[in-house]
C-alpha cells in the first residue's frame, strides 16, 4: 500500500538533498572532464597527422566500447592492485568523466565537420590563423549544432551518475539504498529519488532550452522579423477590399 | 604584382592545370573565361593557396607564397602564421559568398582588422561602416546574411574582403549563384573597384562585362591557357579555333 505520508516526508529529507547535490555536483565535474577530454580529442581525431589522430581514436573506441559500470569498478577497485589507489570521488569524476569525452568528442566532431568548409576558406582567405579560425568562425557556428545533443548527453550524465553508488559513493542512489535498509519504505523512498532525479533534469531542460536559443541568434533573427503576421493580415484585408470594390 | 609560372595541379589521377603561366601587373584587371572544367577556378584558388599545386610557383609583389627558403637551400611548407600573412594582402571573392552565418554583415567585415589587423573596435567599426556605405548597404548593417539576399551578401562579401586592404583582388564567378537581377548590381560594385586601380583577377561567365572591365582576357580550356589578349582583340577577333568556338557558344546564348 502506497504510504503519502512516508512519501511527503522524505520529499524533504535533508540526508536525501544533499545525496541529489552530491549527484548534481558530480555530474557537473564530470561533464567539465569530459567537455575537456572531449574537446581535445575531436581536435585531434580532425588533425592531419597520424600521431595525433590515432591515439585519439583509441580513446574513443576503448571508452564508447567498455560499459560505464565497468569503467568505474576497474579504476576504483582495480588499478590499486597495480599501485595505483584513487579515493572514492577521485575514482567517480574520472570514470564519468573520461567515459563521457569519449561521445562528447564524436558530438563536437560532428558539429564542426558541419559548419560549411566555406566559412573555413573565406576565414583563411583574409588571413585568419587556423586557431583564429577555430575561435571566431568554426566554433561559434558548430556550438549552435553542439548545444541539443550535448545537453542531451548531460541530462544522460546526471543519471547515469547514480553508477557511482556502485563504488559506494554517497550520492543520491547510493543513500537511498541506505535510507531503505533503516526504514524498509522501498516505494516511497525510490519514487522520492525518482522525483529528484526529474527535479533535475527538468531544470537542466529550461537552461538547455535558453541555450539554444542564444545560440540560434543567427538563424532566428530572419523569422523574428516583427509584424510579419500583422503584415500578412494587411495584405489580405487590403486584397479583400479590392476584390470587394471590383466587385 | 602576380606571378604565377608553371602551374600543375592534380586530382587524384586527373590532370586539371597542365603548366599555367600568368603575370599580371599593377593596377592590372585580368579576366578568365572558359567552359566548366577547364581549371580556372582551381588556377584563382592557386593564387592565395587555398589549393596548393603540385609543380610550379607563386609571387605576389615579389614574395613567394605558401612556402619558404630552407636551411638546406631548397624549399619547405611555409608555417600557418607565415601563410596567414601573406594571405593579407590577397582578398579573395566566392561563388557562395560565403559570409559568417553568425555574424551581422558589419561584423563580418570588422571580422579581418579586428582578429587579423588588431585594429580597435571603434576603428574597425567606422572603418567597416564606411565600406558597407561604399558597396551601397549602409541600412543593412545590423542584418544576419540570412536575411539579406543573394547580390547584397555578395557585396558585402566583396567589402569583408577590401577592409583588409588587399593589394590584389580574386574573384571566384562573383555573380555565378545570383539570380539575373542582382547580377548587375554586384558587377556595378566591382566595376567601380576597376576604376580605382586595383590588382584584380576575375574568373566568370559575364562575357560583356569582362569586355568591360578587363584590361586583358584569358581563355582557359583544359587546363592550359588556349588564348590571351585586350577585349577588343580576343572577343571580336579571336585566333584560336577553340576560343572561337567558346565564345560562339557563350555570346549565341545571350
Amino acid at each position: 500500500m502506497w504510504d503519502w505520508g512516508t512519501f511527503v516526508h522524505y520529499l524533504h529529507s535533508l540526508y536525501l538533498i544533499e545525496g541529489a547535490g552530491v549527484s548534481l555536483g558530480l555530474s557537473i565535474g564530470a561533464m567539465a572532464i569530459g567537455l575537456l577530454c572531449g574537446l581535445t580529442a575531436a581536435l585531434m581525431r580532425m588533425s592531419r597527422h597520424a600521431l595525433l589522430r590515432q591515439p585519439a581514436s583509441f580513446y574513443v573506441w576503448l571508452f564508447r566500447g567498455t560499459p560505464v559500470l565497468v569503467q568505474l569498478i576497474i579504476i576504483y577497485t582495480g588499478l590499486p592492485q597495480l599501485g595505483l589507489k584513487l579515493g572514492v570521488l577521485a575514482s567517480a569524476l574520472l570514470g564519468l568523466g573520461v567515459n563521457e569525452g569519449a561521445y562528447l568528442a564524436e558530438i563536437i566532431r560532428a558539429g564542426i565537420s558541419a559548419v560549411p568548409r566555406g566559412q573555413f576558406e573565406a576565414a583563411r582567405s583574409i588571413g585568419m590563423t587556423r586557431a583564429a579560425t577555430m575561435r571566431v568562425v568554426v566554433m561559434p557556428q558548430a556550438l549552435r549544432i553542439i548545444i541539443p545533443p550535448l545537453g542531451n548527453s548531460f541530462n544522460g550524465l546526471m543519471k547515469t551518475s547514480s553508477l557511482a553508488s556502485v563504488i559506494s559513493m554517497e550520492e543520491l542512489l547510493r543513500r537511498t539504498e541506505l535510507l531503505i535498509q533503516v526504514q524498509f519504505k522501498v516505494l516511497e523512498i525510490f519514487v522520492v529519488a525518482a522525483v529528484y532525479y526529474l527535479v533535475m533534469t527538468t531544470l537542466w531542460g529550461f537552461v538547455q532550452q535558453r541555450l539554444e536559443v542564444h545560440f540560434s541568434r543567427s538563424v532566428a533573427a530572419s523569422t523574428r522579423s516583427p509584424g510579419v503576421a500583422l503584415q500578412m493580415t494587411k495584405l489580405a484585408v487590403a486584397e479583400a477590399v479590392l476584390s470587394h470594390d471590383a466587385s | 604584382m602576380v606571378e604565377a609560372k608553371g602551374i600543375h595541379k592534380f586530382f587524384g589521377t586527373i590532370h586539371v592545370l597542365r603548366g599555367v603561366d600568368l603575370e599580371v601587373a599593377r593596377g592590372e584587371v585580368v579576366v578568365i573565361v572558359g567552359p566548366s572544367g577547364s581549371g580556372k577556378s582551381t588556377f584563382l584558388r592557386t593564387l592565395n593557396h587555398l589549393d596548393v599545386p603540385d609543380h610550379g610557383s607563386v609571387r605576389i609583389d615579389g614574395t613567394l607564397l605558401g612556402y619558404r627558403p630552407s636551411r638546406g637551400g631548397g624549399l619547405i611548407a611555409a608555417s600557418d602564421a607565415m601563410l596567414s600573412a601573406q594571405r593579407r594582402q590577397i582578398g579573395m571573392v566566392f561563388q557562395q559568398f560565403n559570409l559568417f552565418s553568425h555574424m551581422t554583415a558589419l561584423e563580418n567585415i570588422m571580422s579581418g582588422p579586428l582578429q587579423v589587423l588588431r585594429f580597435s573596435r571603434k576603428e574597425a567599426t567606422k572603418e567597416a561602416k564606411h565600406l558597407l556605405e561604399l558597396v551601397a548597404l549602409e541600412d543593412k548593417a545590423d542584418c544576419y546574411p540570412e536575411q539579406l539576399s543573394g547580390g547584397q551578401q555578395q557585396r558585402v562579401a566583396i567589402a569583408r574582403s577590401l577592409a583588409m586592404h588587399p593589394k590584389v583582388m580574386l574573384f571566384d564567378e562573383p555573380t555565378s549563384a545570383l539570380d539575373p537581377e542582382m547580377v548587375a548590381e554586384v558587377l556595378q560594385v566591382i566595376l567601380n573597384l576597376t576604376q580605382q586601380g586595383m590588382t584584380m583577377i576575375i574568373v566568370t561567365h559575364e562575357i560583356q562585362f569582362a569586355n568591360k572591365a578587363a584590361d586583358r582576357i584569358l581563355f582557359m580550356e583544359g587546363g592550359e591557357i588556349i588564348e590571351q589578349g585586350r577585349p577588343d582583340e580576343l572577343v571580336s577577333n579571336p585566333r584560336n579555333e577553340r576560343t572561337q568556338k567558346f565564345l560562339r557558344l557563350v555570346t549565341g546564348k545571350v
